[in-house]
């Protein structure tokens, strides 16, 4: 995505060390503020720490948050490879979320081993075809495909309150959401793998491990996906090569709606059993930071992902443990951390390559 | 007398609700047409309104607020120039983190420094920019309907509507008749050219961000020191994006964005109206349906199928010198 050309650094510099370094970064000029404000930085990040992983249940929460990052930020990652920026994770969530909840619902009389696949897989077709009408949209009418997602979340964002409020609000509710899901829709928590049932990670958790080895697979191990990551290097290439790129474009973003569908079956049918409003909590937009933070591999998403849900559910414990300092902190992070690794990802670059050279690297 | 009794008022709040759309959608417009995208418009807004409606609270005086919304938009537009002209980062990657960046802020700042839930203390009438009332207006009052337009829709606006809608015409010439205009927009259609005539692409790209960030403040101070009276979480509310659209639908020229501004503006007025009221047939009415169309019709118009739009040429695209 950037500009200039990448100097040539060593391979565990440019995937290690620069967004390590980058993540320090972020800490550090969070902490700056918390010190110009009168906080103490270092109680925060103890609390955070402490407040992601410090018990079996704040485990199973930063998991559960992982879960949705890891689906967002492979979305994310999977359309960079493409050379496409798909902002409408967000959006292509929601949809797909609607499509969960309509199976969910109207599927009541099927036993879980029909309905739990039955319901998955209409969330990935509805995040699928929301995110492949921009795809299409770039290919055939030259619409620029970063404006159309950003419209496409706002589109979603309406439907869904329009849905929810009007029409599929359960009778006599007074909160707008759906009546809750029949249990056989419930995805199974983790709690034999000894996770405390408060815990609110389930059977989601693994799919994204899947689904991370599977997008490795496809784009790193097929021709498909060889084709796909030369389209992303280069449209010339591509168009020399034969390879049909509006076609790549228009699968690309499906592949990339599905993954985002993930999120809507962490948080549907794992965790909140009914379709509410706001259920996406902006995972959408974090997934960016994911991908970027994770080099757009899926190795990388999965420990971006793990870092970013730490960071939520830290944030979360923060109220208890540094009553001061307010959770918000955390979406401040993530925004740096965007900055740093995605626009800024040019700044350090030069003086590492000065640093390595004088050691003679 | 009765349409009039109906009209007015929604007429009216449209200009009202337009004047933040329309300077941010100016500012796009300003930014873009130099060469640099900018989805941050949101988070500038965003900070422009908290650091307006933060001062305002503090002084008791609405101009420092306006001052303050001002610098610390600036402060996000220099750092979106220096990741998109000094070091050739993405535009939108730069706009996106700004917005989130923006976002987690200025909550964070409001919560340690007002401890009032995320909000800045409600701003008293002093600290506001209050509606203008026109010389002549009372002169005017026993004029039939003239009286009542001129009291309630030319006048009773902010000195930042004003401001706002000054700044079409100031901006169509700036941009149309000027030679800062004209290299501003060469930057933004073909640098290689401008470099070559001897133009500071960097420079020219920097100053337009600059003035984008400008207008981006102003349109925040006017959200929370204007419209509202204070600050809230997330006040802006995809405002920057409307604006963007409302830029796009305008296919980047000032005049015509103004009439989209002015039509979203309408939109919204209409879908404040139309709250609660039950339509026959339909039930209530789908105000999510108002509220959702300057978005499609900005996906419509882009995909060409109405109408054609054309970004200028090189925006988005960083400018790397030759060597």
């Amino acid at each position: 995505m950037s500009g200039a050309p990448a100097a040539a650094l060593p391979h565990w510099v440019d995937l290690a060390l620069l967004p390590l370094l980058n993540l320090l970064l972020a800490l550090a000029i969070t902490a700056g503020l918390m010190l110009l404000t009168g906080n103490d930085p270092v109680v925060a990040l103890t609390a955070l720490a402490m407040g992601s992983l410090g018990s079996a249940d704040a485990v199973g929460y930063t998991l559960y948050y992982a879960t949705d990052m890891a689906f967002a930020g492979l979305a994310v990652a999977v359309a960079f490879q493409g050379g496409l920026f798909n902002i409408g994770a967000e959006g292509q969530a929601v949809l797909a979320g609607i499509g969960v909840a309509l199976a969910a619902l109207h599927g009541e009389a099927l036993p879980a081993a029909l309905l739990l696949p039955l319901a998955v897989l209409a969330g990935a077709a509805c995040g699928a075809a929301y995110a492949a009408v921009p795809g299409w949209l770039q290919a055939r009418r030259g619409s620029h495909i970063v404006i159309t997602t950003i419209m496409f979340n706002f589109l979603a964002a309406s439907l869904l309150v329009y849905l929810v409020v009007n029409v599929l609000i359960a009778p006599g509710s007074m909160s707008p959401e759906t009546r809750r899901f029949a249990a056989a829709a419930d995805l199974p928590s983790l709690s034999a793998l000894g996770f405390p049932s408060s815990a609110p990670v389930n059977l989601a958790l693994p799919l994204a491990l899947l689904a991370a080895g599977a997008v490795w697979l496809l784009v790193w191990r097929t021709p498909w996906g060889y084709a796909l990551r030369v389209a992303g290097e280069s449209a010339e290439v591509a168009r020399y090569a034969g390879i049909d790129q509006a076609r790549m474009t228009v699968l690309v973003m499906a592949l990339s709606g599905a993954l985002a569908s993930g999120v809507a079956v962490n948080e549907l049918l794992g965790a909140q059993h009914r379709l509410l409003l706001g259920f996406t909590g902006g995972y959408g937009f974090t997934g960016i930071a994911v991908a970027l933070m994770g080099r757009n591999h899926p190795a990388g998403v999965l420990l971006a992902a793990l870092l970013f849900g730490a960071l939520t559910q830290g944030g979360a414990e923060l109220a208890f443990e540094a009553p001061d300092v307010p959770t918000e902190i955390v979406v401040l992070i993530q925004g740096l951390v965007i900055l740093l690794t995605g626009a800024l990802g040019n700044m350090l670059r030069p003086a590492l390559l000065r640093a390595l050279r004088r050691r003679g690297g | 007398m009765e349409v009039l009794d109906a009209a007015l008022p929604v007429l009216a709040a449209t200009l009202r609700l337009a004047t933040p759309l329309l300077l941010a959608a100016l500012a796009g417009l300003v930014s873009e047409r130099a060469g640099i995208v900018d989805v941050g418009l949101e988070g500038k807004m965003l900070v422009g309104a908290f650091a307006a409606a933060a001062v305002a609270a503090v002084t008791g005086q609405a101009v420092p607020g306006l001052l303050a919304g001002i610098g610390a938009a600036c402060l996000l537009g220099l750092v979106h120039a220096y990741a998109s002209i000094a070091l050739n980062g993405s535009q939108v990657v730069s706009g996106m983190a700004i917005n989130i960046i923006a976002s987690g802020l200025t909550a964070t700042l409001a919560l340690i420094w007002f401890r009032q839930g995320g909000q800045t203390p409600p701003l008293p009438p002093g600290a506001r920019f209050l509606s203008v009332v026109l010389p002549g207006t009372e002169a005017l009052a026993g004029v039939p309907v003239l009286g009542r337009v001129y009291a309630t829709l030319l006048g009773g606006q902010t000195a930042l509507a004003y401001l706002a809608f000054a700044l079409v015409p100031v901006s169509a010439y700036v941009l149309g008749r000027t030679r800062f205009g004209l290299r501003l927009r060469a930057c933004g259609e073909h640098p290689a050219a401008a470099d070559t005539a001897g133009v500071s692409v960097a420079r020219l790209r920097c100053a337009a961000v600059l003035i984008a960030s400008v207008l981006c403040g102003i349109a925040g101070a006017s959200i929370a020191t204007a419209q509202g009276a204070g600050f809230q979480r997330d006040m802006v509310s995809g405002r920057g994006f409307i604006a963007l659209a409302a830029m796009i639908l305008g296919g980047w020229r000032p005049w015509p964005t103004l009439l989209a501004c002015l039509g979203f503006g309408l939109l919204d007025a209409a879908a404040i109206r139309l709250q609660g009221v039950a339509v026959p047939g339909i039930g209530q009415f789908p105000v999510q349906a108002l509220q959702a169309l300057p978005y499609g019709l900005t996906v419509v118009l882009l995909a060409g199928f109405v109408g054609r739009t054309v970004p200028p040429r090189a925006s988005g695209v960083p400018y790397v010198k030759e060597r």
